[in-house]
């Protein structure tokens, strides 16, 4: 093994469906740059007709939430019902709701 | 098995079933498409022309599979397989377009066989009836090699597949129309690992500019042109490879040239008294992929799969 060989960075992949509104987070993959990330994705997680549109970002540029801010992050929602839009009639031909 | 729920493949035949949750979609390359000969083409050319191009995508198909479980990485392997796929995929269109064209070119099986015709092209031909050009078949190298190889395999193919959806042949149309869209990824993928691998490491750069030596001889093959094609051609149903000679060329030449890596000088490799692959005319390699690929099928000639 040579002196030159270093790991490929990580990339997390979100795919589109179809039907889909949203990209939704896939899994992830090792890529050496940006423009080969998103052909990995293609060939990994599009195979079986999965998507019309994917994005990929390395994952060291996610920030994301620590498990031990959960309380102070999410706890506080728990007891505030009335946020929740359960007290409405939704017309019917409102989608996606 | 729990009958509310039916087989666990019913999901994958219609559309719009649930329960996968970004659908399936799956088409039929060949739904609605006239499958007459059209008048006035000569069914037996139409069939080794078939056969010729057909053969090229079955035994690429093969080598690339041979790297399944044995790529740098698990991205590569998946990709490699994938190509692979495609490319069996024209395969099994294009060799049943040539026993739908001409029933004499499919071997002869034990009476009652279920196996359809398009197997029968596959596993019961002998390397003198392949019709593939020589690159295909030559024995995997390291990981250069397999770039390379692609890289010539796909750019060629490409330009005649583009070509080829003209053909006035409709089912050749359609399947060249299939073809253009994944010959152009094969392309992309190739033609950037082979920038990489120029620009990559010392070693990297190495093992290209080898494989690329190694493989040059086989270019020219791409872009010759058999009696066949060139009949096909004048009639409207096949592309005459020497037409794509300027444009592979050119992006053969692009790619060198932003890689930084100099055309390979080197002679093709000649027939023997003119014969090449498209004429039956193999190197060594073709039998022994043959023989991986057959033994199956041919120890149970009868068997359904």
């Amino acid at each position: 093994m040579s002196a030159d060989r270093r790991e490929w960075p990580l990339y997390e992949v979100f795919v589109r469906g179809k039907r889909g509104l949203n990209h939704v987070h896939v899994g992830s993959l090792h890529a050496p740059d940006d423009a080969m990330a998103l052909r990995h994705a293609r060939d990994v997680y599009t195979r079986r007709n999965e998507g019309v549109s994917i994005w990929v970002v390395r994952t060291d540029a996610i920030t994301a939430s620590s498990p031990d801010e959960k309380d102070p992050l999410f706890a506080p929602n728990g007891d505030k019902v009335y946020r929740h839009p359960t007290f409405y009639e939704i017309p019917e031909n409102v989608p996606h709701m | 098995m729990n009958d509310d729920h039916g087989s666990v493949f019913d999901g994958l035949i219609g559309g719009d079933s649930a329960q996968w949750a970004f659908g399936t979609d799956f088409e039929d390359p060949l739904a609605g498409v006239d499958t007459t000969v059209p008048d006035g083409v000569d069914h037996a050319e139409l069939a080794a022309y078939c056969l010729m191009l057909g053969d090229d995508a079955l035994i690429m198909s093969q080598r690339l599979s041979e790297w399944c479980s044995r790529a740098p990485d698990l991205e590569e392997d998946i990709a490699l397989a994938n190509i692979a796929l495609d490319l069996l995929g024209q395969a099994r269109l294009l060799l049943a377009r040539a026993a739908a064209a001409d029933p004499v070119v499919v071997p002869a099986l034990p009476e009652g066989s279920p196996v359809p015709a398009e197997d029968a092209l596959a596993f019961f031909r002998d390397a003198g009836q392949f019709g593939n050009v020589r690159l295909a078949e030559v024995a995997n190298g390291d990981f250069a090699h397999v770039i390379v190889r692609l890289l010539l395999f796909s750019v060629s193919r490409l330009a005649l597949l583009e070509r080829l959806r003209a053909s006035i042949d409709t089912v050749l149309a359609h399947v060249a129309a299939k073809g253009v869209k994944e010959l152009t990824y094969h392309r992309d993928w190739a033609a950037r690992w082979f920038l990489t691998l120029a620009g990559g490491t010392e070693e990297s750069r190495r093992r290209l500019v080898t494989a690329l030596g190694d493989l040059w001889p086989y270019q020219p093959e791409l872009v010759a042109t058999h009696p066949v094609e060139l009949s096909l051609a004048r009639a409207g149903v096949g592309v005459d490879p020497a037409t794509t000679r300027a444009e592979v060329d050119g992006i053969l030449d692009q790619v060198f040239a932003m890689s930084g890596v100099a055309r390979p000088d080197r002679p093709p490799l000649e027939g023997e008294g003119g014969r090449t692959g498209r004429h039956g005319t193999h190197t060594e390699a073709l039998s022994g992929l043959l023989a991986e690929m057959q033994v199956v099928a041919r120890a149970h000639p009868s068997g359904r799969w």
